[in-house]
């Protein structure tokens, strides 16, 4: 495993190569000529406003950014963004991008999926570009239903899930996208909710400085079609003892604060199983409270934080970085190899490659 | 293959196995005699090394300036169990002194390194023909194994043939002794023990087989001396023993092969080249997406040994993602290349026609394999081009190019690079297994000779709206191609976004109008119809009176070699006929159906059950009459041109 880097290192590896903005830039250069067609109420017009507000503050050259994205509601966000976009079939933004990002490595390329888009009819490709490394930020809108094809379950819903095509209820037991993610190998996996700018917008700042692949789970409210299936996050009683926010560095505490202004309840590790469990920090202390460590090399606690939440109910739900770690990058390694070939090699040419070593003259 | 060049009206095999065996022996000494050409085929069990037999026997011809033509035919199983016959590998090679089409129809010599290889080979070989047996083999067990009660060698069944029984593995282990290798180690090198003789018997150059041998186990000396002590030993077995009395000279092709330096090269390779000299021709680099799939992955292979001309390989998850970055890589300004089968294609048709919609230029490779489903991995077929040509959802037309012979797949990867980078559209180069592990020489061209394939990218904006404000519309076509600009990610002012939704035209925005999808649907198709192709020629030589002939043959693809080579022998009987063949399917050149119109019959030879008669049938109302054949083989000549004196004479 590699070491761990500070962020400001890899800010400079992540968009070292992308052309910087001649000029400052506002939230309105990146908002395209084309009518938003979401519906009226939905999470995903929230999660545009906080990209193109927060896209500025990375001063890249827009036409140095491209975004692409699969099929279903999520999916037509390239069209928004005044940058190059593709929209392109279901399932396969991941495998687009990564031949657009591993050849052009002055390009910061975004993917924009969604549950069933990428852990459906996708999901090979998202885990292989997740091992593979690749430098892609893939924004991940989880509304637990299919949208687009007007409210069938998806590889998220909660079991039991009645929808169109499950009248008596969906059999299948739901992914956890983080706890797929770090079981892919990603090296940057967090969680935030379309409603919480602030926070969007800090991990989105985090997923944009990650050298690599980025896999940013972004709870996204269907108000057609799922209406309120994350109320318990958003609502700001419940949300106090649903939600454990992780800070790299800070003792993950949550819920009513205790007299130490953290809050009274904490995660920490059960002698008996090695597993996490939540506790009552005034009845039990503080003392073996973790301290959130997303630069562990090891993703073992962040897998364990990622089964904290309950798929029904959502309770104890972790937002906020879950992993970030320093690994390397795929298309590093591919254009390095190209170099190294040259040194090794020298740079090809094509007279000589054509001739090879057995040859005969025939001479007229 | 030089089909530019006239060449002698050919006999059938068999007769060479006459000409072979005409006896003549006067004198002192071995004979020498003279042969115009010799078919040979090497079979032995997977395991025994008879492709590499092959390969190097064919490497030594080549060097030797002889025209060449193989055919490699091996299970799809690794390792299949030994000794049976479903795990035996063949190698076939036609060399002459002449400029040759196939890889011949039948044998003149057969080497059958167990009992297995000589069941399953023997039917294929002509009376008379000469039969070089490994008799170490030919104990009870692997003879029980493929059925042979009795020894083939001792119960007269071979008696039609020029039987040379060998102990091939006694005597190599014999020649071995010295060098302290187990008997399993040993024996291994018998293939090496066959090729000497056989190198012996046809008076073939040995320097490149040692200097090969020695190189490929650079690592074992032991090993690599072991070989080239068997391999010589073999030779020496030939010039000393007196079961072979006879060895024989097939001259340097000198006559056939226009001035110029050759090399021999396979389909595969011929093809990899390509797509690198259309990447250096276009200045654009190369990026393959693909995922391993037989017989394509030698593509994959061999380029990813390329990276010093800035070529990047990558190895997807699976077909459609291989697909899918090349596809990525294309709107990012690059030469994409993905490779396949038949399977692969099927997964990748949905991505195919995103590129038809997106309009940008991939190359998708599809080296044609016996279908449907797995089918015969390593056989070949030509059976993908309605897959090819309609294999998609919507109409979403993609221009076909097919390469004739292995040493064409280099041209033929050029000009479906020009067609895809002028046109800015998926291109299809349907290749074929037989193409593809096949070889022959190759006049190796002029880096000068080589078509300019230098792209334009959009710079600026290319429109002007009614209120002078200059905009980059990325569905403007150009007048002459229609084809759309090609703005890459990084040019500033251009930012636009493209997908699979239907575009306005112009704009690219999305758009449900009725009327503009209608144009654009008919825009996609004109933009295809229109790709410029060359007229076919039509090769028919006029008789004494000037009388043409009345019956056209129309191929295309791999099956060029065999039908020629039909055909000369067809004219070689006196008979008259007209030849066309087909490397632009789709769109078809414009004066075929004006050729068409002039013959009363044309026949047309697929080894598929006539798809490409179909589509001619549909477009020009032609009484197209299909011959086909799906064995997973090529057509022999010899079949071919009783075929086509039938029809002639119908």
């Amino acid at each position: 495993m590699t070491e761990t880097i500070s962020e400001s290192s890899s800010q400079i590896e992540a968009l070292s190569l992308v052309p910087k903005a001649d000029a400052k830039q506002s939230m309105k250069d990146f908002k395209s000529d084309q009518e938003v067609r979401w519906c009226p109420g939905c999470g995903d017009y929230a999660v545009l406003a906080a990209v193109q507000g927060f896209m500025p503050e990375l001063g890249l050259a827009k036409e140095n950014i491209v975004f692409v994205s699969g099929i279903g509601c999520s999916s037509r966000f390239p069209y928004y963004m005044n940058t190059y976009g593709m929209h392109s079939i279901h399932g396969r933004a991941p495998a687009i991008a990564t031949g657009l990002a591993s050849s052009r490595r002055d390009l910061s390329v975004w993917v924009v999926t969604g549950d069933g888009d990428a852990l459906s009819i996708g999901g090979n490709h998202l885990i292989h570009a997740l091992r593979r490394n690749v430098n892609l930020k893939i924004l991940l809108f989880n509304n637990r239903i299919y949208g687009l094809t007007k409210g069938q379950y998806s590889p998220t819903s909660e079991v039991g899930k009645i929808t169109k095509s499950t009248p008596m209820g969906s059999l299948d037991a739901p992914f956890n996208p983080v706890s797929l993610a770090l079981g892919a190998e990603a090296s940057f996996v967090a969680r935030t909710v379309d409603s919480d700018r602030k926070h969007l917008t800090s991990v989105l700042r985090e997923a944009a400085a990650h050298p690599g692949t980025a896999l940013v789970e972004i709870y996204q409210n269907c108000n057609i079609f799922n209406d309120g299936a994350f109320e318990v996050l958003k609502d700001k009683e419940k949300a106090e003892e649903a939600v454990i926010r992780l800070e790299h560095g800070q003792p993950i505490r949550f819920g009513a604060p205790a007299p130490d202004g953290l809050g009274s309840k904490g995660v920490v590790r059960d002698p008996a199983t090695g597993d996490l469990k939540v506790i009552d920090v005034e009845e039990e202390g503080t003392g073996g409270v973790l301290v959130h460590d997303a630069h562990s090399p090891s993703p073992t606690t962040a897998f364990a934080l990622s089964r904290l939440a309950d798929p029904d109910t959502l309770h104890h739900t972790p937002i906020g970085v879950l992993r970030s770690v320093d690994r390397p990058v795929y298309d590093t390694l591919m254009s390095d190899q190209l170099d190294e070939a040259i040194e090794q090699k020298g740079k090809g040419d094509l007279a000589t490659l054509l001739t090879g070593n057995d040859t005969w003259t025939v001479v007229g | 293959m030089t089909s530019q060049v006239s060449s002698p009206a050919e006999q059938t095999d068999a007769a060479l196995v006459a000409e072979q065996r005409a006896s003549g022996n006067g004198g002192e000494g071995k004979e020498v005699r003279r042969l115009d050409r010799v078919i040979i085929r090497f079979a032995g069990d997977s395991g025994d090394g008879m492709q590499l037999t092959g390969d190097r026997f064919t490497s030594e011809t080549a060097s030797f300036g002889n025209d060449l033509s193989t055919l490699p035919n091996f299970p799809a199983e690794i390792r299949a169990p030994a000794g049976t016959l479903p795990g035996v590998s063949s190698f076939q090679l036609h060399f002459a002194d002449h400029d040759i089409l196939t890889p011949g129809d039948a044998p003149n010599v057969l080497v059958a390194m167990n009992p297995a290889a000589l069941k399953a080979n023997l039917a294929d070989v002509p009376r008379g023909a000469e039969i070089i047996v490994n008799t170490d083999e030919f104990t009870k067990r692997p003879m029980a194994k493929v059925g042979y009660a009795t020894s083939p060698l001792e119960d007269g069944s071979l008696a039609a043939y020029n039987v040379h029984p060998v102990p091939l593995t006694t005597l190599t282990i014999e020649a071995l002794k010295d060098f302290g290798l187990s008997r399993k180690e040993a024996e291994r090198s018998k293939n090496m023990f066959a090729l000497g003789l056989l190198s012996w018997m046809y008076h073939r150059p040995t320097e490149g087989t040692e200097k090969f041998l020695r190189a490929k186990f650079a690592k074992k000396p032991d090993i690599a001396e072991a070989n080239v002590t068997a391999f010589r030993a073999g030779w020496n077995f030939g010039e000393t023993t007196e079961d072979f009395a006879v060895s024989y000279e097939v001259a340097p092709a000198t006559k056939a092969f226009p001035t110029g330096t050759y090399r021999n090269i396979s389909g595969n390779l011929a093809l990899s080249y390509g797509l690198i000299a259309a990447s250096k021709q276009a200045d654009l680099p190369l990026y393959l997406g693909s995922y391993p799939i037989t017989p394509a992955s030698d593509i994959l292979h061999e380029l990813s040994k390329h990276k010093n001309f800035g070529v990047r390989t990558f190895q997807a998850e699976d077909e459609i993602a291989g697909i899918g970055a090349a596809l990525g890589a294309a709107f990012g300004g690059a030469l994409a290349v993905t490779t396949t089968s038949g399977p692969g294609v099927a997964l990748k048709s949905e991505t195919i026609g995103l590129a038809v919609s997106l309009e940008l230029p991939l190359l998708v490779v599809d080296i044609q394999r016996g279908g449907p489903s797995t089918g015969l991995p390593t056989k070949t077929e030509q059976a993908d081009l309605l897959q090819a040509m309609f294999g998609r959802n919507g109409e979403a037309p993609v221009p076909i190019v097919a390469p004739k012979t292995p040493a064409d797949c280099f041209d033929a990867a050029l000009d479906a690079a020009r067609i895809a980078l002028t046109y800015r559209t998926p291109v299809f180069l349907l290749s074929d297994g037989y193409l593809a592990n096949g070889s022959e020489p190759w006049r190796i061209p002029d880096i000068d000779e080589l078509p300019d394939l230098r792209v334009q990218f959009a710079s600026g904006p290319n429109h002007q709206l009614a209120d002078g404000t200059e905009v980059f519309w990325p569905y403007k076509r150009d007048e002459q191609t229609l084809a759309r600009p090609w703005a890459v990610p990084g040019t500033p002012g251009l930012e636009h976004r493209i997908g699979g939704i239907e575009k306005q035209d112009g704009t690219g925005n999305i758009s449900y109008d009725p009327a503009n999808h209608d144009f654009m649907v008919r825009t996609r198709q004109a933009k295809i119809d229109g790709i410029e192709v060359p007229d076919i020629e039509v090769d028919d030589p006029a008789d004494e009176d000037g009388q043409g002939a009345g019956t056209l043959v129309l191929g295309w693809g791999s099956t060029y070699g065999p039908i020629t080579a039909a055909v000369r022998r067809v004219r070689g009987a006196g008979e008259r006929i007209a030849q066309v063949h087909l490397r632009h399917l789709n769109p078809l050149p414009r004066n075929l159906g004006e050729v068409l119109a002039r013959y009363d019959k044309v026949i047309v030879p697929e080894m598929n059950l006539g798809q490409l008669a179909t589509l001619l049938r549909a477009k020009y109302l032609v009484d197209a009459r299909s011959h086909t054949q799906v064995s997973g083989m090529p057509f022999k000549a010899e079949q071919l041109a009783e075929v086509f004196k039938e029809a002639i004479n119908d």
